[in-house]
């Protein structure tokens, strides 16, 4: 059992370190060898006009409210029965309707608000001891492992990004996720503090009561995971809305949460809008922590939100527009293959995305070359088959936001080297898009484009650059390539960024704290760090007489 | 020897407990031992001889870039002295234009100025050079403490100005003991954090403890190597002007502390909406906390933190010996004026001890020594402003309106100045809006409750959830109420204990985040996380 798992471990930690991770074996295929022999036939031109027809069932499409799943309280009448208000959720792929699902409102947020504060105020969850609640969690975790392949399909097929990333990589980190947070459970540990009186001092970490959670579109299941997992080992009871264009794997993790033992009104999953629901949720005068990761448009509006109504604390992860810099004395193709992860990687729609990459100018006519072939080699094709590193952009909104910062990229003068315009004529598949000479007032270099365009942009010196890479709004990550101890050193402390990702890239181990410095956003998630996030401090102080020590 | 003696004054005055503290409790109680010598003073004590303050004013101006300057548009407000109402003097008005020329400054001073590239260790020298130039100068500190803020002096001097001293040396020690962590990793990767400083720092400090809110604001951010902006409030700025002139004494390099005398719609809003401001932390008023918060992220997004009203509780069982728990209660709510954000201003007494309690309370609140703070003895002075001098007044009237019982005090004291009688209600029921809304005066509302389940329901029931005191013998009582109570501090046998180690913050709409103690740093770091690959590491 314990080799097994170990086993299970280590296999983790390959996958992670092959692709998510992007170290040394996943470089190797950018020289074409590798995993991507057995695929020739997808390139950037294969076609993506026969999707597959994935193997899931979709059974899971009402909120799920109090333990039990239920129809959104407005109602469409259609004689002569009522049924609660739907809206569509569609395949990336086709723009074809994949369900429809309940749209939850003010009114199904009152009663998902309802019913986890009563979860919290009278249920068992709270009360449980902590490991009661670690055990939950980590048989959550094995029912995660044991419905990988459901989980995955429905991801994929509702999210557009590849199955093998779904399968082989997301799934097995979100159980890693939910088991991180499991092993905190039962230590959360206040202090005892020294007291400058006759007085013993101690600090309680409480639960903060129902938390809020609004999750976006681009990681649903981990998104899901990152958000759920400490509110539930802190004792928190929640009430998530997904994203509208990704409700459907929330429910069925729900649902396996549910299967774990998790009391009813604990976990309240309601599926809808941010205008509707989310504002509902941020606006709550019964919510008592909210947690938002979206644009850092839509977190003003949230903040704002809990500003107005009744001051819930607030934590968020928004966007960012993270340097990508490559030194002079870099490996040129393995800078190559890194960076071209770094913004590539889940069809460029990751908020720490490296989409500034910045090279120095001595290994810069080479880096632009070989980033074009690569972005050339690059599979985009449907997700569902072996082999595809690019699907289809999340929606039709999406697509047309990143095609016309194509349209200005070339407009501002910047050098357009490969892709610039979708793929196919079905679906939302755009061509892997690489911008040589981008220049900092050029909108793409300013912009979260949240989409498969790489801007490329030349540097002479490290002081010249860590004043360009720090001048924007967002902080949320950067990567170094470099093997010299001096400029990791100097560039580490100088970037003001959450995460410093150097000769590596993306590495989400459930351990490392992840968010933003200025406008990417407040707080951390992950880590111990995200614990304070659900926990309130309260100080505990009593006379003491005659003490023994002091 | 210091450090002792701040103590036993604490226990003595501010945190009114234990050995010292029991002696207080009983001598007061009894009216005997010191108070003897200052019997003279009562509730009817002549307000007319005011003490002249032994004091200079120097310092009126903007404190930017090291140095003392006008306001851009020349203009000057008035501070006043609450004994009177009368000006003590005219002060720099600052607006968005001098928040601009100090943001810059403190910008400077964190993106290319010496403070954050120092090491920990010499900012530590630093803040403890400052101690010892605030514990030298304390006579004049508390002086202008008590002349702009009416508190009672010896207050001042011998509670406020050393645990001020105290709470330097506190953060002055934090500086070199900041530690990120290594961090396990799933795979090849050598991962560590870094807690870095967040930047400049905007501070938005209230009345009613000018100097002790200086420290809780300036000394953490300083030690963690943060530049400040930091705005006073509008009736008290002179105290923090004095301490920030100490501050450039002591070597703070110029722009680092930048203090701007003003007003929260003009002032305070140009920093909280700054956008080259990289952090907020207010203390204030919930109303005015929504705003700031709203403020920040409309503008930057900037993280905030806010300490913000409260109702507390002050809940006494039936097994509480009721001499010491009136007293305790007394000085619960009606310390400083009754102007505490965390004052016990919910006394709830078990039926049982009820009737006895409210006649000592009655009894107690008599007794009470109101007069000139810059007298010997004195207990309480004169509310901050004619403001909330009135709304103070309101609320007693209210309370009356509301069929509470006034069992004592419903007055102002004297023709001159803002002295309030000290106040107890008894009869208060939840419903009331003296039991509701932070009244922020001596006003006692005294609640009568049977069993804790229902003690526990009713002190919950409240937007607040600051403190509470919990006044017990038994264990599995104090237990109980310390864990079902939400708010940010509980008291058990005790009351306004701050020490420096003990974190201070509320629950609810009483604020987000924490003061003092090891929690107070992460309001002025940043967290960053750094991943190196590993090649054939010798361990995971």
């Amino acid at each position: 059992m314990l080799d097994k798992s170990r086993m299970a471990a280590r296999r983790i930690s390959s996958l992670l370190s092959r692709s998510l991770a992007s170290s040394s074996s996943l470089l190797t295929k950018g020289r074409i060898s590798g995993v991507g022999r057995v695929v020739p036939s997808y390139s950037t031109s294969s076609s993506v006009n026969n999707p597959i027809t994935p193997s899931v069932k979709v059974n899971c499409t009402q909120l799920l409210i109090n333990g039990k799943f239920v129809d959104s309280a407005s109602a469409t009448y259609i004689s002569p029965n009522p049924i609660g208000k739907t809206f569509p959720t569609y395949d990336p792929r086709t723009g074809d309707v994949i369900a429809h699902v309940s749209e939850g409102d003010a009114e199904d947020i009152d009663r998902a608000v309802s019913a986890a504060r009563k979860a919290f105020d009278e249920g068992p969850w709270p009360r449980m001891t902590a490991y009661e609640r670690a055990k939950v969690l980590f048989r959550f975790a094995d029912l995660l492992d044991k419905h990988t392949e459901e989980l995955s399909t429905l991801e994929t097929w509702d999210n557009g990004k590849p199955y093998e990333q779904s399968a082989k990589i997301e799934l097995p980190m979100i159980s890693r996720v939910i088991r991180y947070y499991a092993g905190w459970a039962d230590k959360v540990h206040g202090l005892t503090v020294p007291a400058d009186g006759p007085h013993h001092v101690q600090t309680i970490n409480e639960p903060i009561g129902v938390a809020g959670q609004i999750i976006p579109w681009n990681f649903p299941l981990l998104m899901f995971a990152w958000k759920v997992g400490p509110a539930l080992a802190c004792g928190c009871t929640i009430v998530l809305k997904s994203a509208e264009q990704t409700p459907l794997s929330a429910l069925f993790a729900a649902k396996l949460l549910h299967e774990a033992g998790l009391p009813p009104g604990v976990l309240n999953v309601i599926s809808g809008f941010g205008s509707t629901a989310g504002a509902a949720l941020s606006s709550h005068m019964e919510v008592d922590k909210l947690a938002f990761t979206g644009s850092s448009d839509t977190g003003k509006i949230v903040l704002a939100a809990a500003a107005k109504s009744n001051l819930k604390p607030v934590t968020l992860e928004l966007g960012g527009k993270s340097p990508f810099i490559v030194c002079k004395d870099a490996d040129v193709d393995k800078a190559v293959e890194l960076a071209h992860f770094a913004l590539f990687f889940n069809q460029g729609q990751c908020c720490c995305a490296g989409s500034r990459t910045y090279v120095h100018e001595s290994v810069y006519d080479e880096f632009i070359e070989k980033a074009k072939a690569r972005a050339l080699k690059r599979r985009v094709g449907d997700p569902f088959k072996a082999g595809t590193e690019q699907g289809p952009q999340i929606d039709s909104t999406q697509f047309k936001k990143i095609l016309r910062y194509i349209r200005s990229g070339v407009e501002s003068g910047a050098t357009l080297v490969a892709g610039g315009e979708r793929l196919g004529n079905k679906g939302y598949y755009i061509r892997p898009t690489v911008f040589a000479n981008v220049k900092e007032d050029m909108l793409i270099a300013q912009d979260e484009i949240f989409g498969p365009v790489q801007s490329i942009l030349k540097f002479k010196d490290l002081d010249e650059l860590v004043r360009r890479a720090n001048q924007t709004r967002y902080g949320l990550a950067a990567g170094v390539f470099t093997n010299d101890l001096e400029t990791a050193n100097t560039l580490t402390r100088a970037l003001r960024v959450g995460t410093v990702w150097i000769n590596c890239y993306d590495v989400f181990d459930a351990s490392i704290p992840f968010g933003g410095y200025k406008m990417s956003g407040q707080g951390r998630e992950k880590g111990v760090h995200c614990l304070s996030n659900y926990l309130q401090v309260k100080a505990v102080v009593t006379k003491l007489k005659n003490p023994a020590w002091m | 020897m210091a450090a002792r003696r701040i103590s036993s004054l604490l226990t003595c005055s501010l945190s009114a407990s234990s050995s010292v503290s029991s002696s207080l409790l009983s001598s007061i109680g009894k009216s005997s031992g010191r108070y003897a010598s200052v019997k003279r003073f009562s509730n009817a004590a002549a307000l007319e001889d005011l003490v002249v303050p032994p004091v200079q004013i120097s310092y009126t101006q903007h404190l930017i870039d090291g140095k003392f300057v006008d306001a851009a548009s020349g203009k000057t407000f008035p501070t006043y002295d609450p004994r009177s109402g009368e000006v003590i003097a005219r002060v720099a008005e600052g607006d968005a234009e001098d928040i601009n020329r100090a943001v810059a400054a403190a910008r400077e001073a964190f993106d290319e100025g010496p403070w954050p590239k120092m090491t920990p260790y010499e900012r530590s020298r630093i803040l403890l050079r400052f101690a010892d130039l605030v514990e030298k100068h304390s006579e004049e500190l508390a002086a202008l403490e008590t002349w702009n803020n009416g508190k009672p002096h010896e207050q001042a001097t011998k509670s406020e100005l050393p645990l001020l001293v105290r709470l330097f040396h506190y953060y002055a020690g934090w500086a070199d003991k900041i530690h990120g962590l290594t961090v396990p990793a799933d795979g090849p990767h050598h991962v560590q954090t870094l807690h870095e400083p967040i930047g400049v720092a905007g501070q938005i400090i209230p009345w009613n403890f000018p100097l002790l809110m200086f420290a809780w604001k300036v000394g953490p951010a300083l030690a963690c190597g943060n530049t400040i902006v930091l705005k006073t409030a509008e009736q008290t700025p002179l105290t923090a002007l004095y301490v920030a002139k100490l501050f450039q004494e002591a070597g703070l390099p110029p722009g680092v502390l930048n203090v701007v005398s003003g007003y929260g719609p003009s002032a305070g809003a140009a920093l909280a909406s700054h956008m080259d401001v990289d952090k907020v932390a207010f203390t204030g008023s919930t109303d005015t906390g929504k705003i700031v918060l709203e403020s920040a992220a409309r503008s930057n997004l900037k993280p905030v933190t806010l300490e913000l009203g409260g109702k507390s509780p002050f809940i006494v069982c039936e097994d509480a010996d009721v001499d010491q728990a009136v007293e305790l209660a007394h000085f619960a709510l009606f310390f400083n004026q009754g102007q505490c954000c965390c004052a016990g201003s919910r006394t709830y007494v078990h039926e049982r001890i009820y009737d006895e309690f409210i006649e000592k309370a009655k009894a107690r609140a008599l007794r009470r020594i109101v007069g000139d703070p810059f007298k010997n003895g004195v207990e309480q002075g004169p509310q901050i402003d004619t403001e909330q001098f009135e709304k103070v007044l309101r609320y007693i009237r209210s309370g009356k309106e509301s069929k509470a019982t006034l069992e004592c005090g419903g007055d102002r004291l004297g023709t001159k100045g803002y002295f309030i009688q000290p106040t107890v209600f008894s009869n208060v029921t939840d419903d009331m809006l003296i039991a509701q809304d932070e009244i922020f005066g001596p006003v006692q509302s005294i609640l009568k409750f049977k069993d804790i389940d229902e003690v526990i329901r009713r002190a919950n029931t409240t937007r607040y959830g600051l403190a509470a005191g919990v006044f017990t013998k038994n264990i599995d009582t104090a237990n109980t109420l310390t864990r079902a109570l939400r708010v940010g501090t509980v008291w058990v046998n005790c009351f306004d204990v701050f020490d420096a180690a003990i974190p201070f913050g509320g629950y609810k709409m009483s604020g987000i985040g924490r003061e003092k103690g090891i929690y107070s740093l992460h309001n002025y770091l940043q967290v960053k996380a750094v991943v190196t690959p590993l090649k054939n590491p010798a361990w995971l």
